[in-house]
């Protein structure tokens, strides 16, 4: 004769959750303490770079969603092929990373930064310049190991005190 | 007896719509529920409110290129579905995995299963009505094993780190320190939600003997995964058909025998706990070398068909790809673990209360981006 | 804020006679149960917080402690949405009814030796049925509000109720015999050693009882929010939402404070005031309302029935045995061996009762 349904996996389960009221909480006040997202961070905009781009198109042959258009021309002054516009409409793109992955000239980056909202959709198409890597736009990792060494190292959960408070 | 017998008053029943908006409903599913009183008497279910035609997105892609839709189908376990359809390509193409990208996808699918698992067993633990609690101690591990993906993928939840012939990138070095870490931990976390709640009588009288799912019905209805070997199906395709590298680790597969709610979460407490088993293994012997076959990047695979399966989290799943030797698939069908595991519903919650419907519901533990495609 | 005032159950004798008296006892009444409110909402929040690994709300004033306030403001101006089909006078009547009662069980609830706005001498019997009154504001609500969800919630309410009113009057028997009065203050009186020890079974039945009659987890099934969306409230937006809401809290202060008074002592204490000391028992107890909240699942309809009629039912009638047997031939010199045997009785019924229970039924062949 077994009991077992009195009462003491009740009493079980409320010792959890008490024990629980003295340790640290996991959560995090988002915008005053801030945590490093990853190196390899896949962020909210793409970043290109003119000096490296040749036009070639493979990103935007790559893109699943074909939310990069790039035009091309030849230059008539010397006689050079060069980028006009490299259009990224980032309404469209789902940070897959499959251009930066695809590039062969190194040339496009995925963002390290995010909170990138805009408050119009026109805003979300960007152009030329405004891809232009920048201080307000760094460059993750994602597929740069270089870029990636030099970021800051990622926090982790994993290492967080969440055991008892002191 | 049936129900009208019992009642001494002349009722009628009522349908009730139980979503498309509904707290319990994870997603936007919908069940024309037919009561008696709080009985239910029948369920229809309707879904397709998040069809977004992702097969036939698949035919107007790359190979490559389908890879970033693959995670939207489960969205909580998106490693499994890269998984799945890089099988199903290379099986096409005939291209062989490096060692090392072998452990890794093992790496990552075994974490994944570990998330699928946590998400499972909270929310079913919510949907009992324990309020909130399991849930937000089980996002809390899944948190970290979510920082590790964003580690090596720079996501937390659309991956897209399986690539056809390998994985994406190498892990950092960091990867693997943080994955003892947590390997450390987490079986101590497991031990506590035991605690918590498995012996928690109201759960017991709210799960147990509730919404059972007898062994033949499992069968004939193609139910798999922990919904099926909680009905005491013996069959995991890690041990069934091997794929990738699972002949190698010694591993259990958890069965009941009950088929009951309870029996569900207990299966996938044990699967959690043999996951962990695998990654100890994976961890001692992962090689070096590279991660990635020399595979052409608009991928064109010789004419003709496969069907490459996996037991995802949530059951068998399943991708099947015809090829016309161009750069995109001529067809892309996927088996979808939740639909598939959704269909034995309507058997299990007839004649058990409105309260055991959402329970029932959520020991079956589906996803409706899986399951509208 | 604590009505500190008159030591004795007779008012004073103030210009008008007693209204003046009673008018201004019972708006200071109404104002300490809507600050207890606040505080048993940031109670809830911030502790379910913690014990969820959380911080809950931190971000309104000091520890947030304003957040109830921005509650109410915010819910306050939210627009009023009436359901075309519902019954208009019925919604619209519904949380005032709700409200009433609750309020009024306060009236007799003792904050001190006398220091309550009405000394009945049957005061825990008006206790249990005023309490009552608030299923009929719930079940109007479900009624009026011609919503499915709405009219699941009320009718399991009405069905809890009746069934948990039964335990929760004997369990009250029980204290009652061993008080010898009727009367809210003298029960306080009477409890030199806190009835808590005296009945432990009865502190038992009555809690359980209380929180399945006000409908706190596990027992908040007319608001199953998993199930229900949100019960008979579902319909209910704006002002008439705060009314429910603040009745929900109220109501397990009214029981938090009924418990104190008829278990813990009441007002009595050493060292610190009187007054703090209730208000101290009472966010004890309902702490531990929200400690059960946090870790325990819902129960379901038909279980809690059978909790009702076959677990509480039959212990409260043996526990009003057993106490009756006890006040007449227990020796009134060795209170203190009374505790252990009544403590012992309660471990041993509760385990053999436990028993039983089956699991795995409530299948209905359709």
């Amino acid at each position: 004769m077994k009991f077992e349904r009195y009462g003491i996996g009740i009493i079980k389960g409320m010792t959890v959750t008490i024990r629980h009221l003295l340790r640290h909480p996991t959560v995090n006040q988002f915008p005053e303490q801030r945590l490093n997202v990853s190196r390899r961070t896949r962020g909210n905009e793409l970043i290109w770079s003119r000096e490296k781009c040749t036009g070639c198109a493979t990103c935007a042959k790559t893109c699943p969603q074909g939310a990069i258009e790039i035009v091309t021309a030849t230059n008539a002054e010397n006689n050079k092929y060069e980028v006009e516009t490299y259009r990224v409409d980032t309404g469209y793109c789902i940070q897959c990373g499959l251009c930066v992955e695809a590039c062969p000239y190194d040339a496009v980056f995925m963002g390290y930064s995010y909170e990138r909202a805009k408050y119009r959709r026109g805003e979300l198409v960007q152009t030329n310049d405004e891809l232009l890597e920048s201080p307000e736009r760094p460059a993750s990792g994602y597929y740069h190991p270089d870029i990636a060494g030099k970021l800051p190292v990622q926090t982790l959960l994993v290492d967080k005190i969440v055991e008892k408070r002191k | 007896m049936t129900t009208t017998e019992l009642m001494t008053l002349k009722t009628e029943p009522f349908v009730l719509n139980f979503g498309p908006l509904h707290p319990s409903t994870h997603g936007v599913y919908r069940m024309r529920a037919t009561l008696d009183g709080e009985v239910v008497l029948d369920i229809e279910p309707v879904f397709g409110y998040l069809h977004r035609g992702i097969e036939k997105l698949a035919e107007e892609r790359t190979y490559t290129g389908f890879i970033p839709l693959t995670d939207r189908l489960d969205y909580i376990c998106p490693m499994s579905n890269n998984l799945a359809y890089c099988l199903a390509v290379e099986k096409l193409a005939g291209i062989r995995v490096p060692e090392r990208a072998e452990y890794l996808r093992v790496i990552m699918a075994e974490l994944q299963r570990l998330v699928n698992h946590f998400i499972a067993v909270g929310t079913f633990l919510n949907d009992c009505g324990a309020f909130m609690t399991p849930v937000v101690y089980m996002l809390r591990e899944r948190e970290k094993i979510l920082d590790m993906f964003d580690m090596v993928c720079g996501q937390r939840l659309t991956y897209n780190y399986m690539r056809i012939g390998g994985v994406g990138q190498d892990i950092p070095e960091e990867f693997l320190p943080a994955l003892r870490k947590f390997l450390g931990t987490t079986p101590r976390f497991i031990e506590e939600m035991e605690w918590l709640l498995k012996q928690n009588e109201i759960l017991l009288a709210r799960t147990k003997g509730v919404g059972i799912l007898p062994r033949d019905t499992a069968i004939n209805c193609g139910i798999s995964g922990p919904v099926a070997r909680a009905s005491g199906v013996n069959r995991d395709l890690r041990k069934a058909d091997p794929y990738s590298i699972y002949d190698r680790f010694e591993f259990d597969i958890p069965t009941g025998e009950a088929g009951d709610c309870y029996e569900r979460y207990r299966v996938r407490i044990e699967e959690m706990r043999q996951s962990l088993r695998i990654l100890e293994q994976v961890t001692k012997q992962i090689p070096g070398g590279p991660v990635r076959a020399e595979v052409p990047h608009l991928i064109r695979p010789p004419r003709g068909e496969a069907y490459a399966h996996l037991e995802a989290p949530k059951g068998e799943l399943g991708f099947y790809i015809v090829s016309d030797n161009s750069i995109a698939p001529y067809r892309c069908h996927v088996r979808p673990t939740s639909l598939i595991n959704l269909t034995a519903l309507r058997e299990m919650v007839r004649g058990w209360k409105v309260a055991d419907l959402i329970v029932i519901f959520g020991s079956i533990d589906i996803t409706m981006g899986e399951v509208d495609r | 804020m604590m009505p500190n005032l008159p030591m004795q159950a007779v008012p004073p004798d103030w210009p008008g006679g007693y209204w003046w008296h009673w008018l201004f006892f019972s708006i200071l009444l109404i104002a300490f149960v809507v600050i207890m409110v606040m505080g048993a909402i940031w109670i809830e929040r911030r502790g379910m917080g913690r014990m969820q690994s959380r911080l809950g709300p931190n971000r309104t004033g000091p520890f947030g402690l304003l957040q109830p306030v921005a509650d109410a403001i915010k819910v306050l101006l939210k627009e009023n949405i009436v359901p075309d089909s519902a019954d208009k006078l019925v919604h619209w009547l519904a949380p005032v009814i709700a409200f009433a009662p609750v309020m009024m069980i306060f009236a007799v609830v003792p904050f001190q030796n006398g220091a309550l706005l009405a000394d009945l001498n049957i005061g825990i019997l008006y206790v249990v049925a005023v309490s009552s009154v608030a299923t009929l504001g719930v079940f109007m609500a479900g009624w009026g509000s011609s919503n499915k969800y709405s009219l699941l919630g009320a009718m399991r309410n009405v069905a809890a109720v009746v069934s948990y009113e039964m335990p929760l009057v004997l369990a009250i028997v029980g204290v009652v015999l061993v008080a010898g009065s009727l009367s809210m203050n003298d029960i306080v009186l009477a409890q030199d050693i806190p009835f808590i020890l005296l009945q432990p079974l009865g502190f038992l039945l009555f809690f359980t009882a209380g929180c399945a009659e006000i409908n706190r987890s596990p027992f908040d099934l007319m608001e199953a929010d998993s199930e229900l969306v949100a019960g008979f409230h579902t319909e209910y937006s704006g002002m008439k939402f705060a009314m429910f809401y603040l009745v929900e809290y109220a109501e397990a202060i009214a029981i938090s404070a009924i418990i104190t008074t008829l278990f813990l002592g009441g007002w009595r204490g050493p060292v610190l005031p009187p007054w703090l000391w209730f208000i101290v028992k009472i966010f004890i107890v309902f702490f531990f309302m929200v400690w059960t909240r946090t870790t325990l699942p819902r129960v379901r309809i038909d279980q809690l029935m059978a909790l009702a009629w076959k677990f509480l039912f039959p212990l409260a009638l043996i526990n009003l045995f057993i106490t009756a047997i006890q006040v007449l031939v227990w020796p009134d010199a060795l209170p203190w061996g009374l505790i252990i045997v009544n403590i012992a009785i309660m471990v041993i019924l509760v385990v053999v009762w436990s028993k039983f229970f089956k699991l795995g039924w409530g299948r209905l062949e359709v």
